[in-house]
């Protein structure tokens, strides 16, 4: 099969993590299973509150103070500098060992927000060096050197300039560009987008993605987007993980969520997603809120939002269920003897429509 | 196999009720609403509660309370009122019922000396906080300064409250030269030291409860203006008020009706702060002898008379400033607990 | 240069509403009952008192220029002011500096600490000193230092004298701080609480950047930024708090001079020290308003540019 040749990077299994808050124990990430092999980009869907970030934020080590690890493990494979294979569990290893041997110099990370991911009392070029300097112990001049040529990879005009600059004296798509920069400072293996996109205006948000798309390519990178945005999702990334309330809903190939959606949750994403090619009278919400995690969740979290639950998913958690190909879905509608539910009529013309475009570009 | 372990499966045996419940919920899924799965509380409801969870802001609450209702009662039902003077009975140390059989507070001086019997007083006399050098009752006095003091911190707050708020609502609201000549003014203020402004005031006025209230009120309303224009210049730019506007309200109903309401939590947290800041401004004009005139008496007057004979007397200053301190910290206390219930942002995570 | 001139117009201001005030003063300097009204009218004579409001505000300012604050009617006859400040400001200034040296660090430090292990013992003690710090007078920490350092242990002198400047200072220096400490423990432990918070905190650790010099390089350096604009406002508490406490410690300063002046109704003492202090208060604004630009790239920059 394929599969052999394809190099995992990353493996996520069972990941199990709460917070201690005043009003109890938050179960804020709830059993997350995902793989990420090598130069390939894995998309991580979800609306906030469901568990992406806190996600991203434990690969990287990245802990809050009242944050539990309480099961699974985050093994992440490199090559050392001798060609030895290795592999880390990131859950049992000390902040500060992550810190020191993984981050940045194996898995890099690209922030929401470029206005506030800068520090703004310090020029960009040393922001840059600061982490070639901590890892690989750079002398100045190479540093320099180098994050100029960095400044120039990621596209920024006249890099010579902008090096002594402070981050107020760049645009919001110039700075997420050196963001991006700093993530590569140290040749990565893996790099994390967190919503890369989402505090941009619209006209650089493409620009930044085909950056990030290049770079990967260049650089032989696998890729994790952490992104509510579907939208950005279809053009970037290989696979696709559904999120909500902390558990993987559904997985599989871009094709196979786009064009077979399975989860209700899903389609209600999708349904959501503006497009021009439907008329649709008014834009579809997924009802009601996210569930208080801080309550312990019976049965499928999503069951209390969703018109198609039964009443199976009141009482007893979904497994992951098998349909086929990469696809995974968890929800009860997945099991040979459950009701035959279709998806929503104007999803399915939406997902028609999608397909009559992609054939026709195929056909040219 | 623990709960969240999530190997894929093709199929699960499931028992016949659990197969039996594999049916929908809802007949026609497109008329769906879903119920909102968190209760909705109002704003208020919620400053309530946080205020409750916050154990400084209890404390500073509880402690005012009782300071509050010791300076209301005590002056009302003891015999004695703060003027009584009664010379034979100078400088009594504080004697307390229970505590004397302890050796503490029980009216002996160092040298074994029975005060009390000295001054002639029958066995069962006490003076809780002992006597001044006129004999007046220490504990009628305490109350009853306290009393005094609150209410020209309260008053002060009260005018500060009303001129601050209009001042800033106006300076912000309307913006422009307005706002320019009105923000000019208060810098000219801003940069005399506010004490040397009160005490300059202290002198051209009549000494006297009012004018010390004035006084306070001098500069006290600057904070409050400020707030309240802050506030109102981050309130204009949301929508709700443009909104309005492009409705055609009158500025007097956007003002009152859009502007206030929403600064209102703000300009509370102000006051809070306002009333310990009054209550040591009253104790520093007492202090350089600008404040209420004997027999009368404030906590800071309390203080700063005490203060002369403090060597051979602490008792006369240190239970004043005990007062005076507690007073302050609870305050504080319950200020800062008030504003992280209406703010609460920065609290969690 | 737009804040200098309007330091300028500011302390303009205060002058006229000082005159203004003083003008309005009951009574006058020479309220001696052995004086009759034609002696009463030929001090006005002297000291130009007869004359009409606005020549004398004039006569007053042109003064200034030259530093003369005129003389004093009655603590010491005749004296010109200058002499009396020029004694008393440094003792005040040294005394000030001090505090605000030692409250600073001792703040900072607590604060940072603080911020650092929060919700440790350290935290719960740094919020409990500045909760006291900041809402107790000085002066309450003056008499209980005076009363047990001073009084019964007899560690340090009560009384600040000249000839021992230093060990007699360290009482009114302690009670003047207290209040800075606790001032900026608040400030430095909520700044860098908000600090450790922020993204580029987070970036610096996706960097790989080990938590010391996450702290040392981002977080201390954005803390002290904002924390500068809270030390104006403490030198004004550094002011106020010098009246009380050099009255308790018996310190030669301005603060004392002021009391003197008030008791006394000594017009150009009171109008003089007024004005020093609210110099000093407009100055210290001043420098801190430039400072601030010149350690926060945000404002230096945008400025160098125009």
């Amino acid at each position: 099969m394929a599969e052999e040749t394809r190099e995992r990077v990353l493996s996520i299994r069972d990941l199990d993590i709460s917070f201690d808050t005043s009003n109890g124990t938050m179960n804020a990430i709830r059993g997350v299973r995902l793989d990420l092999y090598k130069g390939e980009t894995i998309a991580i869907v979800g609306e906030s509150g469901s568990g992406k970030s806190v996600t991203a934020k434990a690969i990287m080590g990245i802990m809050a103070k009242n944050q539990h690890i309480n099961g699974g493990s985050i093994m992440y494979s490199y090559t050392d500098d001798e060609g030895r294979k290795e592999t880390l569990d990131i859950t049992k290893m000390s902040e500060d060992e992550v810190r020191k041997t993984i981050c940045g110099k194996h898995i890099a990370m690209v922030f929401q927000d470029p206005m506030t991911s800068l520090n703004p009392t310090i020029t960009i070029g040393k922001q840059i060096m600061e982490g070639m300097v901590d890892h690989y112990h750079y002398s100045k001049e190479e540093a320099r050197k180098k994050a100029i040529e960095l400044l120039d990879d990621v596209g920024i005009v006249d890099p010579e300039k902008r090096f002594g600059q402070y981050p107020h004296q760049l645009s919001g798509g110039m700075r997420q560009r050196v963001v991006i920069a700093i993530a590569l400072a140290c040749n990565p293996d893996i790099l994390i987008c967190d919503e890369p996109t989402t505090a941009l205006d619209v006209t650089i948000q493409a620009k930044i993605l085909n950056l990030i798309k290049d770079l990967q390519k260049k650089k032989d990178l696998s890729v994790i987007y952490i992104t509510h945005d579907l939208g950005v999702v279809a053009q970037v990334a290989d696979y696709v993980a559904v999120m909500y309330a902390g558990r993987i809903v559904e997985k599989g190939s871009v094709d196979e969520i786009y064009y077979d959606p399975r989860h209700p949750y899903t389609w209600g994403l999708l349904s959501s997603m503006p497009d021009l090619s439907t008329n649709t009278p008014r834009l579809f919400a997924i009802p009601g809120n996210p569930i208080n995690l801080l309550n312990q969740v019976k049965g499928d979290a999503f069951a209390a939002r969703n018109p198609y639950a039964l009443q199976l998913d009141f009482e007893k958690q979904p497994p992951m269920f098998n349909v086929g190909g990469k696809h995974r879905v968890a929800s009860w509608l997945c099991h040979p003897k459950a009701p035959k539910v279709e998806m929503p009529h104007s999803l399915r013309v939406k997902i028609d429509n999608m397909l009559k475009e992609v054939n026709a570009y195929g056909k040219q | 196999m623990s709960e969240h372990v999530f190997t894929s499966v093709t199929d699960v045996d499931l028992t016949p009720e659990e197969l039996a419940e594999l049916k929908l919920v809802n007949e026609s899924p497109d008329e769906f609403e879903a119920k909102d799965t968190y209760e909705v509380t109002g704003f208020w409801t919620d400053v309530f509660a946080r205020l409750r969870k916050n154990r400084g802001a209890i404390v500073g609450f509880a402690l005012i309370a009782i300071i509050t209702l010791l300076a209301v009662f005590v002056p009302l039902f003891s015999s004695v009122t703060y003027k009584d003077a009664n010379i034979d009975h100078a400088y009594l140390p504080p004697k307390v019922p229970v505590l004397e059989k302890l050796g503490i507070l029980d009216g002996i001086d160092e040298n074994g000396v029975d005060l009390y019997a000295e001054a002639g007083l029958p066995d069962g006399t006490y003076y809780l906080f002992g006597t001044d050098s006129m004999g007046r009752d220490m504990f009628v006095r305490l109350w009853n300064g306290t009393r005094i003091s609150l209410l020209m911190a309260l008053l002060a707050v009260l005018t500060d409250l009303i001129i601050g708020m209009s001042y800033g609502l106006v300076s912000g609201y309307f913006g422009g030269k307005v706002d320019f000549l009105m923000q000019r003014f208060v810098e000219v203020l801003n940069g005399i030291p506010s004490l040397v402004i009160i005490t300059l005031f202290a002198l051209v006025l009549k000494p006297g409860m009012i004018s010390i209230i004035l006084t306070l009120m001098i500069t006290g309303w600057i904070p409050m203006s400020r707030v309240c224009r802050a506030q109102v210049l981050k309130q204009k730019e949301f929508e709700y008020v443009l909104a309005s506007r492009v409705l055609g309200s009158s500025n007097r109903h956007i003002i009152f009706s859009e502007i206030v309401p929403n600064v209102l939590g703000q300009v509370v947290i102000m006051s809070m702060f306002s009333i310990p800041s009054a209550i040591f401004t009253e104790s520093y004009l007492a202090f350089i002898g600008l404040g209420v005139r004997a027999p009368m008496a404030s906590l800071g007057s309390l203080v700063s008379t005490g203060y002369k004979s403090f060597l051979a007397y602490p008792y006369l200053v240190i239970i004043p400033i005990i007062v005076l301190g507690t007073l302050m910290v609870s305050f504080n206390l319950f200020a800062d607990g008030l504003r992280d219930a209406f703010d609460p942002t920065m609290k969690e995570m | 240069m737009k804040r200098i001139a309007l330091a300028v117009v500011t302390l303009f201001a205060i002058t006229f509403l000082l005159f203004l005030l003083m003008e309005f003063l009951p009574g006058s300097p020479f309220n001696d009952e052995k004086l009759n009204e034609t002696q009463k009218a030929l001090l006005f004579a002297k000291y130009g008192l007869d004359k009409p409001f606005f020549t004398r505000f004039f006569i007053y300012l042109k003064n200034l220029i030259h530093l003369d604050f005129g003389v004093s009617y009655v603590i010491t006859i005749d004296l010109p002011v200058r002499t009396m400040l020029a004694t008393r400001l440094p003792v005040t200034i040294r005394i000030g500096l001090q505090a605000m040296i030692l409250g600073v660090l001792i703040g900072l430090i607590l604060g940072i600490i603080a911020a650092l292990k929060k919700n440790s013992a350290i935290d719960t003690t740094a919020t409990v000193v500045s909760v006291l710090g900041f809402s107790v007078p000085a002066y309450v920490f003056a008499l209980l230092l005076v009363y047990f350092v001073a009084f019964r242990l007899q560690w340090l002198p009560i009384r600040y004298n000249a000839r021992q400047p230093f060990i007699s200072s360290i009482l009114p220096t302690i009670s003047l701080s207290m209040y800075i400490i606790a001032t900026m423990a608040r400030y430095a432990r909520s700044e860098m609480i908000d600090c450790l918070n922020t993204d580029y905190i987070l970036l610096a650790k996706a960097k790989g950047v080990t938590q010391p010099r996450v702290i040392r390089r981002h977080a201390l350096r954005n803390t002290l930024v904002p924390i500068i604009t809270v030390v104006a406002p403490l030198t004004v508490g550094i002011i106020t708090g010098s009246v009380v406490i050099e009255q308790i410690f018996g310190v030669p300063g301005l603060g004392q001079l002021l009391l003197l002046g008030v008791t006394n109704n000594d017009y150009n003492v009171i109008s003089a020290v007024a004005l020093v202090y609210s110099f000093l208060h407009i100055v210290i604004m001043l420098v801190v308003d430039i400072l601030y630009g010149i350690i926060d790239p945000r404002i230096r920059v945008a400025g160098g540019e125009k």
